[in-house]
Protein backbone atom coordinates (compact mmCIF):
# COMPACT_ATOMS: atom_id res chain seq x y z
CA UNK A 1 0.00 0.00 0.00
CA UNK A 2 2.58 2.39 1.44
CA UNK A 3 5.82 0.54 0.64
CA UNK A 4 8.31 3.68 -0.72
CA UNK A 5 6.34 6.04 1.79
CA UNK A 6 9.50 6.82 4.33
CA UNK A 7 8.15 5.62 8.06
CA UNK A 8 9.37 8.55 9.67
CA UNK A 9 8.76 7.21 13.18
CA UNK A 10 11.02 3.95 12.72
CA UNK A 11 13.40 6.11 11.18
CA UNK A 12 13.62 7.90 14.32
CA UNK A 13 13.99 5.35 16.74
CA UNK A 14 16.82 3.68 14.05
CA UNK A 15 18.51 7.13 14.83
CA UNK A 16 18.49 6.98 18.22
CA UNK A 17 19.44 3.60 18.46
CA UNK A 18 22.57 4.08 16.77
CA UNK A 19 23.24 7.56 18.98
CA UNK A 20 23.04 5.52 21.91
CA UNK A 21 25.82 3.10 20.34
CA UNK A 22 28.25 5.44 18.90
CA UNK A 23 28.11 7.95 21.03
CA UNK A 24 29.97 6.41 23.72
CA UNK A 25 32.12 4.35 21.44
CA UNK A 26 33.11 7.94 19.88
CA UNK A 27 33.30 9.32 23.31
CA UNK A 28 35.42 7.00 24.64
CA UNK A 29 37.81 6.72 21.48
CA UNK A 30 38.45 10.08 21.16
CA UNK A 31 39.36 10.39 25.04
CA UNK A 32 41.52 7.96 24.94
CA UNK A 33 43.55 9.80 22.07
CA UNK A 34 44.24 12.88 24.37
CA UNK A 35 46.35 12.43 26.97
CA UNK A 36 49.02 14.32 25.38
CA UNK A 37 47.67 18.11 25.84
CA UNK A 38 46.43 19.42 22.17
CA UNK A 39 47.30 16.61 20.19
CA UNK A 40 45.62 13.32 18.96
CA UNK A 41 48.18 10.64 20.40
CA UNK A 42 48.51 7.06 21.08
CA UNK A 43 50.08 7.73 24.35
CA UNK A 44 47.24 5.95 26.63
CA UNK A 45 47.58 3.10 25.03
CA UNK A 46 50.95 3.07 25.03
CA UNK A 47 51.50 3.72 28.70
CA UNK A 48 48.39 1.03 29.28
CA UNK A 49 50.52 -1.60 27.37
CA UNK A 50 53.84 -0.70 28.95
CA UNK A 51 52.74 -1.14 32.28
CA UNK A 52 54.27 -4.34 33.44
CA UNK A 53 51.11 -4.60 36.04
CA UNK A 54 48.92 -4.70 32.87
CA UNK A 55 50.82 -7.27 30.98
CA UNK A 56 50.90 -9.42 33.80
CA UNK A 57 47.21 -9.36 35.09
CA UNK A 58 46.13 -9.86 31.11
CA UNK A 59 48.64 -13.02 31.09
CA UNK A 60 47.18 -14.20 34.22
CA UNK A 61 43.50 -13.64 33.26
CA UNK A 62 44.27 -15.25 29.76
CA UNK A 63 45.85 -18.61 31.31
CA UNK A 64 42.43 -18.52 33.57
CA UNK A 65 40.96 -18.25 30.31
CA UNK A 66 42.57 -20.84 28.42
CA UNK A 67 42.58 -23.39 31.33
CA UNK A 68 38.77 -22.67 31.83
CA UNK A 69 37.64 -23.63 28.55
CA UNK A 70 40.15 -26.66 28.71
CA UNK A 71 38.51 -28.05 32.41
CA UNK A 72 34.93 -26.71 30.64
CA UNK A 73 35.20 -28.91 27.23
CA UNK A 74 36.89 -31.89 29.20
CA UNK A 75 33.58 -31.86 31.71
CA UNK A 76 30.67 -30.46 28.79
CA UNK A 77 31.98 -32.72 25.69
CA UNK A 78 31.75 -36.39 27.37
CA UNK A 79 28.68 -34.95 29.11
CA UNK A 80 27.11 -33.72 26.21
CA UNK A 81 28.08 -36.42 24.07
CA UNK A 82 26.87 -39.59 26.84
CA UNK A 83 23.50 -37.45 27.28
CA UNK A 84 22.68 -37.70 23.78
CA UNK A 85 23.90 -41.59 23.37
CA UNK A 86 22.62 -43.07 26.23
CA UNK A 87 19.87 -40.43 28.87
CA UNK A 88 18.24 -38.30 27.00
CA UNK A 89 16.15 -38.46 29.56
CA UNK A 90 18.53 -36.32 32.00
CA UNK A 91 18.34 -33.50 29.37
CA UNK A 92 15.54 -31.10 31.29
CA UNK A 93 17.70 -32.16 34.43
CA UNK A 94 20.78 -30.68 32.76
CA UNK A 95 19.13 -27.88 31.19
CA UNK A 96 18.00 -26.28 34.24
CA UNK A 97 21.28 -26.97 36.03
CA UNK A 98 23.05 -25.01 33.23
CA UNK A 99 20.66 -21.91 33.14
CA UNK A 100 21.18 -21.95 37.33
CA UNK A 101 24.25 -19.23 37.04
CA UNK A 102 21.42 -17.02 35.77
CA UNK A 103 19.57 -16.88 38.54
CA UNK A 104 22.41 -17.30 41.34
CA UNK A 105 23.89 -13.63 40.63
CA UNK A 106 27.76 -13.39 40.64
CA UNK A 107 28.32 -11.39 43.64
CA UNK A 108 26.06 -13.88 45.29
CA UNK A 109 27.74 -17.07 44.10
CA UNK A 110 31.33 -15.98 45.19
CA UNK A 111 30.27 -15.44 48.50
CA UNK A 112 29.17 -18.97 48.57
CA UNK A 113 32.28 -20.26 47.55
CA UNK A 114 33.87 -17.95 49.93
CA UNK A 115 31.80 -19.28 52.80
CA UNK A 116 32.13 -23.05 51.92
CA UNK A 117 35.78 -23.28 50.72
CA UNK A 118 37.76 -21.01 52.52
CA UNK A 119 37.72 -22.01 56.23
CA UNK A 120 38.51 -25.95 57.43
CA UNK A 121 38.74 -28.21 56.24
CA UNK A 122 38.83 -27.24 52.50
CA UNK A 123 40.86 -23.85 53.02
CA UNK A 124 41.15 -23.55 48.80
CA UNK A 125 42.26 -20.06 49.44
CA UNK A 126 44.65 -20.71 51.28
CA UNK A 127 47.35 -20.47 49.00
CA UNK A 128 47.79 -18.73 45.49
CA UNK A 129 47.39 -22.34 44.12
CA UNK A 130 44.66 -23.55 45.74
CA UNK A 131 42.76 -20.29 44.92
CA UNK A 132 43.67 -20.85 41.28
CA UNK A 133 41.72 -23.79 41.34
CA UNK A 134 38.57 -22.31 43.24
CA UNK A 135 38.67 -19.77 40.39
CA UNK A 136 38.73 -21.67 37.83
CA UNK A 137 35.81 -24.17 38.83
CA UNK A 138 34.19 -20.27 39.16
CA UNK A 139 34.60 -19.74 35.70
CA UNK A 140 33.90 -22.48 34.59
CA UNK A 141 30.61 -22.53 36.58
CA UNK A 142 29.65 -19.11 34.90
CA UNK A 143 30.40 -19.63 31.57
CA UNK A 144 28.39 -23.09 31.74
CA UNK A 145 25.64 -21.37 30.21
CA UNK A 146 27.01 -20.81 26.87
CA UNK A 147 29.67 -23.31 26.54
CA UNK A 148 26.72 -26.10 27.24
CA UNK A 149 24.38 -24.88 24.93
CA UNK A 150 27.18 -24.33 22.40
CA UNK A 151 28.28 -27.42 22.80
CA UNK A 152 24.86 -28.69 22.57
CA UNK A 153 23.35 -26.94 19.66
CA UNK A 154 26.28 -28.13 17.73
CA UNK A 155 25.75 -32.11 19.14
CA UNK A 156 22.31 -31.73 17.95
CA UNK A 157 23.27 -30.93 14.55
CA UNK A 158 25.15 -34.62 13.98
CA UNK A 159 24.56 -37.49 13.84
CA UNK A 160 25.88 -39.04 17.88
CA UNK A 161 24.46 -42.76 17.38
CA UNK A 162 25.88 -43.34 13.56
CA UNK A 163 29.43 -41.73 14.42
CA UNK A 164 29.60 -43.65 17.54
CA UNK A 165 28.47 -47.43 15.69
CA UNK A 166 30.87 -46.41 13.29
CA UNK A 167 34.01 -45.68 15.31
CA UNK A 168 32.98 -48.60 17.24
CA UNK A 169 33.06 -51.15 14.80
CA UNK A 170 36.45 -49.99 13.70
CA UNK A 171 37.67 -50.85 17.52
CA UNK A 172 37.85 -47.36 19.20
CA UNK A 173 37.56 -46.72 23.00
CA UNK A 174 35.48 -44.07 24.06
CA UNK A 175 38.27 -41.15 24.45
CA UNK A 176 39.04 -42.00 20.95
CA UNK A 177 35.47 -41.70 19.89
CA UNK A 178 35.18 -38.41 22.19
CA UNK A 179 38.19 -36.88 21.07
CA UNK A 180 39.06 -38.15 17.10
CA UNK A 181 35.49 -38.68 15.93
CA UNK A 182 32.97 -36.50 17.85
CA UNK A 183 35.34 -33.23 18.64
CA UNK A 184 36.87 -32.87 15.03
CA UNK A 185 32.95 -32.73 14.28
CA UNK A 186 31.73 -30.30 16.70
CA UNK A 187 35.10 -27.65 15.81
CA UNK A 188 32.74 -24.60 15.50
CA UNK A 189 30.26 -25.40 18.18
CA UNK A 190 33.25 -25.97 20.45
CA UNK A 191 35.52 -22.84 19.62
CA UNK A 192 32.58 -20.19 19.39
CA UNK A 193 31.56 -21.62 23.06
CA UNK A 194 35.49 -21.32 23.57
CA UNK A 195 35.67 -17.63 23.13
CA UNK A 196 32.58 -16.23 24.60
CA UNK A 197 34.30 -18.43 27.63
CA UNK A 198 37.68 -16.63 27.01
CA UNK A 199 35.70 -13.53 26.58
CA UNK A 200 33.78 -14.25 29.64
CA UNK A 201 37.16 -14.92 32.10
CA UNK A 202 39.01 -12.09 30.50
CA UNK A 203 36.26 -9.52 31.51
CA UNK A 204 35.71 -10.97 34.64
CA UNK A 205 35.54 -8.35 37.96
CA UNK A 206 33.60 -10.11 40.64
CA UNK A 207 35.92 -13.66 41.01
CA UNK A 208 39.05 -12.57 40.90
CA UNK A 209 38.19 -9.00 43.02
CA UNK A 210 36.76 -11.48 45.92
CA UNK A 211 39.18 -14.27 45.92
CA UNK A 212 41.91 -11.71 45.63
CA UNK A 213 43.83 -13.00 42.55
CA UNK A 214 45.43 -10.66 39.79
CA UNK A 215 42.72 -10.86 36.91
CA UNK A 216 42.33 -8.01 34.42
CA UNK A 217 38.73 -7.06 35.99
CA UNK A 218 40.15 -5.72 39.41
CA UNK A 219 43.57 -4.18 37.97
CA UNK A 220 41.00 -1.96 35.77
CA UNK A 221 39.01 -0.71 38.40
CA UNK A 222 41.89 0.10 40.08
CA UNK A 223 43.56 1.98 37.01
CA UNK A 224 40.21 3.43 36.79
CA UNK A 225 40.33 4.92 40.24
CA UNK A 226 43.63 6.50 39.74
CA UNK A 227 43.94 7.35 36.54
CA UNK A 228 42.14 9.72 33.63
CA UNK A 229 42.72 8.77 29.98
CA UNK A 230 43.88 4.73 30.78
CA UNK A 231 40.48 3.86 31.56
CA UNK A 232 39.13 5.14 28.06
CA UNK A 233 42.00 3.24 26.46
CA UNK A 234 41.29 0.13 27.85
CA UNK A 235 38.12 0.32 27.55
CA UNK A 236 38.54 0.64 23.88
CA UNK A 237 40.52 -2.22 23.62
CA UNK A 238 38.51 -4.64 25.92
CA UNK A 239 35.52 -3.31 23.21
CA UNK A 240 37.80 -4.67 20.31
CA UNK A 241 38.23 -8.02 22.01
CA UNK A 242 34.75 -8.36 22.88
CA UNK A 243 34.46 -7.54 18.88
CA UNK A 244 36.95 -9.49 18.10
CA UNK A 245 35.55 -12.78 20.02
CA UNK A 246 31.93 -12.35 18.16
CA UNK A 247 33.34 -12.18 14.51
CA UNK A 248 35.02 -15.12 15.29
CA UNK A 249 31.97 -16.97 16.77
CA UNK A 250 29.62 -15.55 13.74
CA UNK A 251 32.54 -16.58 11.48
CA UNK A 252 32.82 -20.43 12.78
CA UNK A 253 29.31 -21.08 14.15
CA UNK A 254 27.12 -18.59 10.98
CA UNK A 255 23.41 -18.73 12.10
CA UNK A 256 23.59 -20.18 15.26
CA UNK A 257 22.25 -17.77 18.24
CA UNK A 258 25.03 -16.12 20.51
CA UNK A 259 23.65 -14.40 24.33
CA UNK A 260 25.30 -12.53 26.37
CA UNK A 261 28.26 -12.99 27.82
CA UNK A 262 29.88 -10.83 30.11
CA UNK A 263 28.92 -10.10 33.89
CA UNK A 264 27.62 -7.00 35.09
CA UNK B 1 24.26 -53.33 9.49
CA UNK B 2 25.34 -51.34 12.70
CA UNK B 3 21.56 -49.67 11.95
CA UNK B 4 20.20 -53.37 12.28
CA UNK B 5 21.97 -54.30 15.26
CA UNK B 6 20.71 -51.60 16.92
CA UNK B 7 17.00 -51.63 15.94
CA UNK B 8 16.57 -55.12 16.97
CA UNK B 9 19.56 -55.87 19.83
CA UNK B 10 18.47 -52.66 22.09
CA UNK B 11 14.96 -53.21 22.51
CA UNK B 12 15.61 -57.10 23.85
CA UNK B 13 18.58 -55.69 26.09
CA UNK B 14 15.97 -52.85 27.81
CA UNK B 15 13.25 -55.47 28.58
CA UNK B 16 15.86 -57.54 30.01
CA UNK B 17 17.10 -55.22 32.61
CA UNK B 18 15.67 -51.81 32.16
CA UNK B 19 16.34 -50.41 35.53
CA UNK B 20 19.75 -51.92 35.70
CA UNK B 21 21.29 -50.77 32.38
CA UNK B 22 19.43 -47.26 33.01
CA UNK B 23 21.64 -46.64 36.21
CA UNK B 24 24.57 -47.58 34.50
CA UNK B 25 23.66 -45.17 31.77
CA UNK B 26 23.61 -42.05 34.36
CA UNK B 27 26.78 -43.22 36.00
CA UNK B 28 28.41 -41.33 32.43
CA UNK B 29 26.99 -38.17 33.23
CA UNK B 30 27.60 -38.45 37.42
CA UNK B 31 31.40 -36.36 36.83
CA UNK B 32 29.09 -33.59 36.00
CA UNK B 33 26.72 -33.69 38.73
CA UNK B 34 29.31 -34.21 41.43
CA UNK B 35 30.98 -30.89 40.06
CA UNK B 36 28.09 -29.10 39.86
CA UNK B 37 26.84 -30.50 43.06
CA UNK B 38 30.41 -29.67 44.89
CA UNK B 39 30.82 -26.33 43.13
CA UNK B 40 27.45 -24.67 42.91
CA UNK B 41 24.82 -26.50 44.70
CA UNK B 42 26.49 -26.74 47.81
CA UNK B 43 28.08 -22.85 48.31
CA UNK B 44 24.57 -21.77 47.00
CA UNK B 45 22.73 -24.34 49.75
CA UNK B 46 25.24 -23.28 52.31
CA UNK B 47 24.77 -19.48 51.84
CA UNK B 48 20.93 -20.56 52.92
CA UNK B 49 21.17 -22.52 55.32
CA UNK B 50 23.45 -19.78 57.06
CA UNK B 51 20.23 -17.17 56.30
CA UNK B 52 18.50 -19.72 59.01
CA UNK B 53 20.88 -20.25 61.52
CA UNK B 54 21.92 -17.81 64.62
CA UNK B 55 25.78 -17.54 64.92
CA UNK B 56 26.15 -20.64 67.26
CA UNK B 57 24.71 -22.74 64.09
CA UNK B 58 20.95 -23.09 65.62
CA UNK B 59 17.77 -22.81 64.06
CA UNK B 60 15.86 -18.97 63.48
CA UNK B 61 14.61 -17.10 61.72
CA UNK B 62 15.94 -14.12 63.17
CA UNK B 63 18.23 -13.06 60.45
CA UNK B 64 15.11 -12.85 58.55
CA UNK B 65 13.61 -10.48 60.90
CA UNK B 66 16.39 -8.52 60.91
CA UNK B 67 16.85 -7.99 57.36
CA UNK B 68 13.32 -6.98 56.58
CA UNK B 69 13.09 -4.49 59.23
CA UNK B 70 17.11 -3.27 58.55
CA UNK B 71 16.27 0.46 57.10
CA UNK B 72 19.91 0.10 55.21
CA UNK B 73 18.92 -3.50 53.73
CA UNK B 74 15.34 -2.46 52.64
CA UNK B 75 16.98 1.04 51.18
CA UNK B 76 19.44 -1.08 49.04
CA UNK B 77 16.90 -3.24 47.80
CA UNK B 78 14.52 -0.52 46.99
CA UNK B 79 17.53 1.13 45.15
CA UNK B 80 18.49 -2.01 43.25
CA UNK B 81 14.40 -2.69 42.32
CA UNK B 82 14.09 1.29 41.53
CA UNK B 83 16.90 1.08 39.09
CA UNK B 84 16.12 -2.56 37.70
CA UNK B 85 12.57 -1.40 36.68
CA UNK B 86 13.47 2.14 35.18
CA UNK B 87 16.46 0.55 33.22
CA UNK B 88 13.74 -2.19 32.24
CA UNK B 89 10.90 -0.47 31.19
CA UNK B 90 12.94 2.35 29.42
CA UNK B 91 15.55 0.11 27.80
CA UNK B 92 12.27 -2.26 26.94
CA UNK B 93 10.55 1.00 25.05
CA UNK B 94 13.53 1.65 23.59
CA UNK B 95 14.56 -1.54 22.32
CA UNK B 96 10.83 -2.16 21.32
CA UNK B 97 10.94 0.47 18.78
CA UNK B 98 14.02 -0.44 17.52
CA UNK B 99 13.36 -3.83 16.72
CA UNK B 100 10.20 -2.17 15.54
CA UNK B 101 12.38 -0.26 13.25
CA UNK B 102 14.76 -3.16 12.13
CA UNK B 103 11.61 -5.41 11.19
CA UNK B 104 9.15 -3.85 10.07
CA UNK B 105 9.83 0.05 9.84
CA UNK B 106 11.55 -0.32 6.25
CA UNK B 107 14.64 1.58 7.46
CA UNK B 108 18.03 1.55 5.51
CA UNK B 109 19.23 -2.11 4.55
CA UNK B 110 22.74 -0.59 6.19
CA UNK B 111 21.10 0.79 9.17
CA UNK B 112 19.33 -2.08 10.07
CA UNK B 113 22.54 -4.70 9.61
CA UNK B 114 24.30 -1.95 11.85
CA UNK B 115 22.06 -1.98 13.94
CA UNK B 116 21.54 -5.47 14.36
CA UNK B 117 25.35 -6.64 15.15
CA UNK B 118 25.74 -3.60 17.41
CA UNK B 119 22.34 -5.46 20.02
CA UNK B 120 24.48 -8.60 19.52
CA UNK B 121 28.05 -6.68 20.80
CA UNK B 122 26.33 -3.88 23.08
CA UNK B 123 24.27 -6.59 24.61
CA UNK B 124 27.64 -8.39 25.73
CA UNK B 125 29.86 -4.95 26.69
CA UNK B 126 29.01 -4.69 30.38
CA UNK B 127 30.87 -4.68 33.45
CA UNK B 128 34.35 -2.42 34.12
CA UNK B 129 35.05 -1.13 30.31
CA UNK B 130 31.05 -0.07 30.01
CA UNK B 131 32.06 2.22 32.99
CA UNK B 132 34.69 3.17 31.38
CA UNK B 133 32.79 4.56 28.42
CA UNK B 134 30.41 6.27 29.88
CA UNK B 135 33.14 8.40 32.13
CA UNK B 136 34.76 9.45 28.96
CA UNK B 137 30.93 10.39 27.96
CA UNK B 138 29.31 12.03 30.09
CA UNK B 139 32.13 11.98 33.09
CA UNK B 140 32.86 15.66 33.78
CA UNK B 141 35.40 16.35 31.38
CA UNK B 142 33.67 13.57 28.92
CA UNK B 143 33.28 14.01 25.44
CA UNK B 144 29.76 14.78 25.42
CA UNK B 145 29.63 17.15 28.19
CA UNK B 146 31.90 19.26 27.01
CA UNK B 147 29.55 19.17 23.13
CA UNK B 148 26.34 20.06 25.25
CA UNK B 149 28.42 22.42 27.50
CA UNK B 150 30.01 24.56 24.56
CA UNK B 151 26.26 25.40 23.05
CA UNK B 152 25.80 28.49 23.94
CA UNK B 153 23.99 31.52 23.32
CA UNK B 154 23.99 35.71 23.90
CA UNK B 155 20.61 36.42 25.81
CA UNK B 156 19.13 39.93 24.90
CA UNK B 157 20.68 41.58 27.55
CA UNK B 158 24.10 40.35 26.38
CA UNK B 159 24.58 37.39 28.94
CA UNK B 160 25.73 34.48 27.52
CA UNK B 161 23.47 31.45 28.75
CA UNK B 162 24.18 27.63 28.17
CA UNK B 163 21.21 25.93 28.99
CA UNK B 164 22.93 22.32 28.26
CA UNK B 165 26.04 22.83 30.77
CA UNK B 166 24.50 19.44 32.99
CA UNK B 167 26.64 19.23 35.62
CA UNK B 168 25.22 23.11 36.52
CA UNK B 169 21.77 21.99 35.80
CA UNK B 170 22.38 19.37 38.38
CA UNK B 171 22.91 16.10 36.25
CA UNK B 172 25.62 13.68 38.00
CA UNK B 173 26.83 11.00 36.13
CA UNK B 174 27.42 8.68 39.15
CA UNK B 175 24.02 9.05 40.42
CA UNK B 176 21.41 6.96 40.31
CA UNK B 177 20.63 8.35 37.13
CA UNK B 178 23.87 8.26 35.43
CA UNK B 179 23.65 4.61 36.20
CA UNK B 180 20.42 4.28 34.77
CA UNK B 181 21.72 5.91 31.71
CA UNK B 182 24.80 3.15 31.76
CA UNK B 183 22.96 0.32 32.51
CA UNK B 184 20.53 1.28 28.91
CA UNK B 185 23.92 0.91 26.97
CA UNK B 186 23.09 -3.05 27.18
CA UNK B 187 19.36 -2.92 28.24
CA UNK B 188 17.87 -1.78 25.13
CA UNK B 189 20.06 -4.04 22.75
CA UNK B 190 19.08 -6.78 24.80
CA UNK B 191 15.62 -6.15 24.28
CA UNK B 192 16.29 -5.76 20.64
CA UNK B 193 17.83 -9.62 20.57
CA UNK B 194 15.27 -11.12 22.48
CA UNK B 195 12.13 -9.27 20.75
CA UNK B 196 13.40 -9.26 17.25
CA UNK B 197 12.34 -12.70 16.32
CA UNK B 198 8.91 -12.84 17.92
CA UNK B 199 8.76 -9.05 15.64
CA UNK B 200 9.54 -11.17 12.60
CA UNK B 201 7.09 -13.50 13.43
CA UNK B 202 3.99 -11.33 12.88
CA UNK B 203 2.78 -12.53 9.24
CA UNK B 204 2.05 -9.67 6.77
CA UNK B 205 -1.51 -11.49 5.94
CA UNK B 206 -2.57 -10.74 9.65
CA UNK B 207 -1.42 -6.80 8.87
CA UNK B 208 -3.56 -7.21 5.29
CA UNK B 209 -6.24 -9.10 6.74
CA UNK B 210 -6.79 -6.03 9.54
CA UNK B 211 -6.86 -3.73 6.84
CA UNK B 212 -9.10 -5.63 4.90
CA UNK B 213 -11.50 -5.81 7.91
CA UNK B 214 -11.24 -1.51 7.84
CA UNK B 215 -9.12 -1.30 10.82
CA UNK B 216 -5.98 1.18 10.71
CA UNK B 217 -2.55 0.66 11.95
CA UNK B 218 -4.01 1.76 15.84
CA UNK B 219 -6.17 -1.19 15.18
CA UNK B 220 -3.88 -3.69 14.01
CA UNK B 221 -1.56 -3.10 16.77
CA UNK B 222 -4.18 -3.18 19.67
CA UNK B 223 -5.90 -6.11 18.36
CA UNK B 224 -3.98 -7.92 17.12
CA UNK B 225 0.04 -7.16 17.54
CA UNK B 226 0.30 -6.74 20.89
CA UNK B 227 -1.69 -9.54 22.26
CA UNK B 228 0.13 -12.14 20.07
CA UNK B 229 3.10 -9.84 21.50
CA UNK B 230 2.69 -9.38 24.92
CA UNK B 231 4.38 -12.44 26.51
CA UNK B 232 7.35 -11.63 24.50
CA UNK B 233 7.21 -8.38 25.93
CA UNK B 234 6.62 -9.20 29.17
CA UNK B 235 9.23 -12.14 28.91
CA UNK B 236 11.92 -9.90 27.52
CA UNK B 237 11.53 -7.38 30.21
CA UNK B 238 12.04 -9.97 32.93
CA UNK B 239 15.46 -10.35 31.25
CA UNK B 240 16.50 -6.97 31.36
CA UNK B 241 15.11 -6.79 35.09
CA UNK B 242 16.93 -9.71 35.86
CA UNK B 243 19.83 -8.49 34.62
CA UNK B 244 20.16 -5.41 35.78
CA UNK B 245 19.12 -6.60 38.84
CA UNK B 246 22.38 -9.02 39.06
CA UNK B 247 24.44 -6.41 38.13
CA UNK B 248 27.81 -5.07 40.22
CA UNK B 249 30.67 -4.55 38.31
CA UNK B 250 29.44 -1.50 35.84
CA UNK B 251 28.18 0.24 39.24
CA UNK B 252 31.07 -0.52 41.40
CA UNK B 253 33.52 0.69 38.48
CA UNK B 254 30.97 3.68 37.90
CA UNK B 255 30.11 5.12 41.32
CA UNK B 256 32.74 3.30 43.94
CA UNK B 257 30.21 1.71 45.35
CA UNK B 258 28.85 4.96 46.67
CA UNK B 259 25.21 3.67 45.19
CA UNK B 260 24.19 1.12 48.22
CA UNK B 261 22.63 -1.25 45.09
CA UNK B 262 21.96 -4.68 46.91
CA UNK B 263 25.21 -6.25 44.61
CA UNK B 264 27.22 -3.61 46.33
CA UNK B 265 26.13 -4.31 49.53
CA UNK B 266 27.02 -7.47 49.63
CA UNK B 267 30.21 -7.17 48.43
CA UNK B 268 30.76 -5.13 51.17
CA UNK B 269 29.50 -7.76 53.42
CA UNK B 270 32.23 -10.32 52.09
CA UNK B 271 34.60 -7.53 51.94
CA UNK B 272 33.98 -6.68 56.05
CA UNK B 273 30.94 -8.10 57.47
CA UNK B 274 29.11 -4.04 57.50
CA UNK B 275 25.82 -5.97 58.85
CA UNK B 276 27.82 -6.97 61.57
CA UNK B 277 25.76 -9.71 61.39
CA UNK B 278 27.27 -12.51 59.19
CA UNK B 279 23.45 -14.30 59.12
CA UNK B 280 21.89 -11.09 58.03
CA UNK B 281 23.99 -10.94 54.94
CA UNK B 282 23.26 -14.66 53.92
CA UNK B 283 19.42 -13.48 54.18
CA UNK B 284 20.02 -10.53 51.88
CA UNK B 285 21.95 -13.08 49.26
CA UNK B 286 18.92 -15.43 49.94
CA UNK B 287 16.49 -12.46 48.93
CA UNK B 288 18.33 -11.40 45.52
CA UNK B 289 18.29 -15.55 44.83
CA UNK B 290 14.63 -15.43 45.41
CA UNK B 291 13.95 -12.72 43.52
CA UNK B 292 15.99 -13.85 40.76
CA UNK B 293 14.48 -17.52 40.50
CA UNK B 294 10.40 -15.58 40.18
CA UNK B 295 12.11 -13.80 37.44
CA UNK B 296 12.99 -16.79 35.90
CA UNK B 297 10.67 -19.37 36.24
CA UNK B 298 8.48 -16.43 34.90
CA UNK B 299 10.59 -15.79 31.86
CA UNK B 300 10.25 -19.10 31.58
CA UNK B 301 6.45 -19.51 31.52
CA UNK B 302 6.17 -16.40 29.05
CA UNK B 303 8.56 -18.02 26.99
CA UNK B 304 6.54 -21.10 26.33
CA UNK B 305 3.60 -18.95 25.91
CA UNK B 306 5.69 -17.19 22.76
CA UNK B 307 7.06 -20.20 21.27
CA UNK B 308 3.23 -21.74 21.38
CA UNK B 309 2.49 -18.30 19.68
CA UNK B 310 5.08 -18.07 16.88
CA UNK B 311 4.32 -21.72 15.85
CA UNK B 312 0.79 -20.49 14.32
Amino acid sequence: MNAKKTNWWALLWAVIGLLYFFVPLYGTLDFSLRMQRGVLSLKAYQVVLADPQFLASFRYSATMGLITILVSVLIFLPTVYWMYLKVPQARPIVEIITILPFVIPVIVFVFGLIRTFSGSPFQLTATPFKTDILITTGYVILSMPYMYRAIDVGMRSIDVRGLTEAAQSLGSNWAQILFNVILPNLRGAVLSGSLITFALVIGELILGDFLARPALGPYMVQVGRDTAYQPSAMAMMSWGLTWICLGLIQLVARGSNSQTLTGR
Amino acid sequence: MAEITAKTIIPKALSRSRTASQLKDWIGILPFFLFILIFLIVPSTNLFIGAFQDQQGNFTLANLAAFLSDAYVLRAYGISLEISVITSVVGGVMGFFVAYAITMGKVPGWMRNILMSFSGLAANFGGVPLAFAFIATLGHTGFLTAILKSICFTGASGVQTCPFDIYQDGFNLYSITGLTLTYLYFQFPLMVLTITPAMEGLKREWREASENLGGNAAHFWWYVALPILWPSILGASILLFASAFGAYATAQALTGGTIYLVTIMIGAQIRGDVLNNPNEGYALALGMVVIMAICIVGYTILQRQTVRWLKL
